[in-house]
């Protein structure tokens, strides 16, 4: 349990290098590339639910960020083969409900429940794929203060930055129990529900004197009760270009349909 | 302003578990001055320090900082006055980033933005970490996160600077170069520290702090040559003062 903690915070750890790196896309105002993603995300998920042919000319943008910024592929997939169970889940009785069928491949009969199932999963793909491109090129920081510029109330931005920063601390505080558990339990075993309950216990007073020592040092430095940053973000030339291109290349792959203009060509030419 | 920066008359304070954490303990310390205070653990170091920014309300007794006594209503400009930097770096680098934390302390002064960012610039220069500006804070070396720490305050340019262990947890080329800045600063210091070598290169002046009581105050070479005193307070000489353990010289 312990290794699978210090995995995931590792591989947290991981995400936040990829931030670090310097690309044209990292580079951009953070504004630019959260609203740029929210835009491809509602685009992806307006199309009606049997759609998947429409959807595929949106991985273009995934396939281009992962160019430009220079991201390794496989870290982000098993990112998202992690989140996947819970979408599969939601999508995978939709065989089974929706048995009407929709057309048909040679003897094979495809239903109208397995395309909404593939629809969902491609869905979920390019939307989680997205958020998880926007974080690896802006870090959660920037986009806590950029969606806090384009917004989202304070309270809720600070709750996020204060979450993710102690997060981590929360992490190796939790790795450092488990350790101290497993070192002296020989069995190997999970600990016992008993057990499990003091560990949890133990963390909870950490965490609560933890809060009371930064609470401390806030008011050392003068803190009233509100949280403010000094960020200054510059929304200039490559910001406007940016989102410009972006929102006109997914409203093109959004309102024409090039799959269907890529087939016809095909069948054209034969 | 007064000869004394930092005043304590007869402090006494007990926790609300009636714990005696200080029995009546009075020092002045000057402009510039270097006061390192140690003791055994629970000897109340920290809680003598957090008397000195008005986290604590001494039971009876005074603090006077500068010009003002300590009160409700000189809290803040006593909490700018006095620079402290926590012990564990963690608590005090609560922002995401290495930029927002040191700018933190200026913003709730209501400084301009311009002067923020100069004070953060000229911070992280001083303990030099201006390369690690945009880094989140959860990603620094022990060492570098001190340094930032002691960047927080800096940016707030306090007259009195107040450290919890500041060489606690540092390698040792991490806790020279520490100590080779605070060496540097000009402030007034107020170190709480085990680290009795350390002592010896920054502060010409020590308090030990026993059992909620001043056991000893004055300079420091003096203190560290008084070995019943140091081991009756669970101390023991600073390794340089003792003979080398291979020539016994």
């Amino acid at each position: 349990m312990s290794s699978r903690l210090e995995t995931a915070y590792y591989d947290l750890g991981r995400l936040d290098l990829l931030a670090e790196k310097d690309s044209p896309i990292h580079r951009l105002d953070p504004r630019a590339k959260v609203a740029a993603t929210l835009v491809f995300i509602i685009y992806v998920v307006s199309f009606s639910r049997y759609e998947i042919a429409r959807l595929l000319p949106f991985f273009l943008f995934p396939a281009l960020m992962i160019g430009i910024a220079d991201l390794p592929f496989g870290y982000l997939l098993r990112k998202l083969i992690l989140v996947s169970p819970f979408v599969i889940f939601i999508g995978v009785f939709n065989p089974f409900l929706d048995r009407e069928i929709m057309f048909q491949v040679g003897t094979f009969e495809v239903s109208g429940g397995w395309l909404s199932f593939i629809s969902i999963l491609l869905r979920f793909i390019l939307t989680v794929g997205a958020a998880l491109l926007l974080i690896a090129t802006t870090g959660f920081p920037a986009i806590c203060m950029a969606l806090e510029k384009l917004g989202l109330p304070e309270i809720l931005t600070v709750q996020l930055l204060m979450l993710y920063r102690y997060l981590f601390v929360l992490i190796e505080e939790s790795i450092r129990i488990m350790r101290a558990y497993t070192l002296r339990s020989f069995s190997g075993k999970k600990p016992r529900y008993q057990v499990f309950k003091q560990l949890l216990g133990n963390l909870l007073l950490r965490t609560i004197d933890r809060a009371q020592r930064i609470h401390m040092a806030m008011l050392s430095r003068a803190f009233t009760g509100e949280i403010k940053t000094a960020r200054q973000f510059s929304f200039g030339t490559p910001e406007i270009f940016y989102l410009a291109g972006c929102i006109t290349l997914f409203t093109f792959i959004r309102f024409v349909n090039i799959s269907a203009l890529i087939g016809k060509l095909l069948l054209e030419a034969g | 302003m007064s000869h004394h920066i930092v005043e304590a008359k007869n402090l006494e304070f007990s926790y609300p578990d009636a714990t005696r954490a200080l029995l009546g303990i009075s020092f002045k310390i000057r402009h510039g001055e270097s006061v390192a205070i140690v003791g055994a653990n629970g000897a109340g170091k920290s809680t003598l320090l957090l008397h000195l920014n008005g986290y604590l309300t001494p039971t009876s007794g005074q603090v006077r900082i500068g010009d003002f006594p300590l009160t409700k209503e000189t809290l803040q400009e006593v909490r700018r006055t006095v620079g402290m930097v926590f012990q564990d770096p963690d608590d005090q680098l609560f922002m995401s980033t290495v930029y927002d934390d040191v700018a933190f302390g200026p913003l709730n002064l209501g400084l301009p933005l311009e002067e923020v960012q100069a004070r953060v610039q000229k911070a992280l220069e001083t303990v030099e970490v201006l390369d690690l500006k945009d880094r989140p804070s959860h990603r620094l070396s022990a060492g570098q996160k001190r340094r930032v720490a002691i960047a927080t305050v800096l940016s707030m340019s306090p007259d009195i600077l107040v450290m919890d262990e500041p060489s606690a947890g540092l390698d040792p080329r991490a806790r020279r170069q520490l100590i080779e800045l605070l060496k540097s600063f000009k402030h007034s210091k107020i170190i709480a520290t085990h680290d009795l070598d350390m002592v010896l290169d920054i502060c010409e002046r020590t308090i030990i702090v026993n059992e909620g009581k001043i056991e000893a105050d004055g300079p420091t070479a003096d203190i560290f040559q008084n070995e019943k005193l140091l081991v009756d307070c669970h101390l023991e000489k600073p390794l340089r003062l003792q003979s080398c353990p291979l020539c016994s010289h």
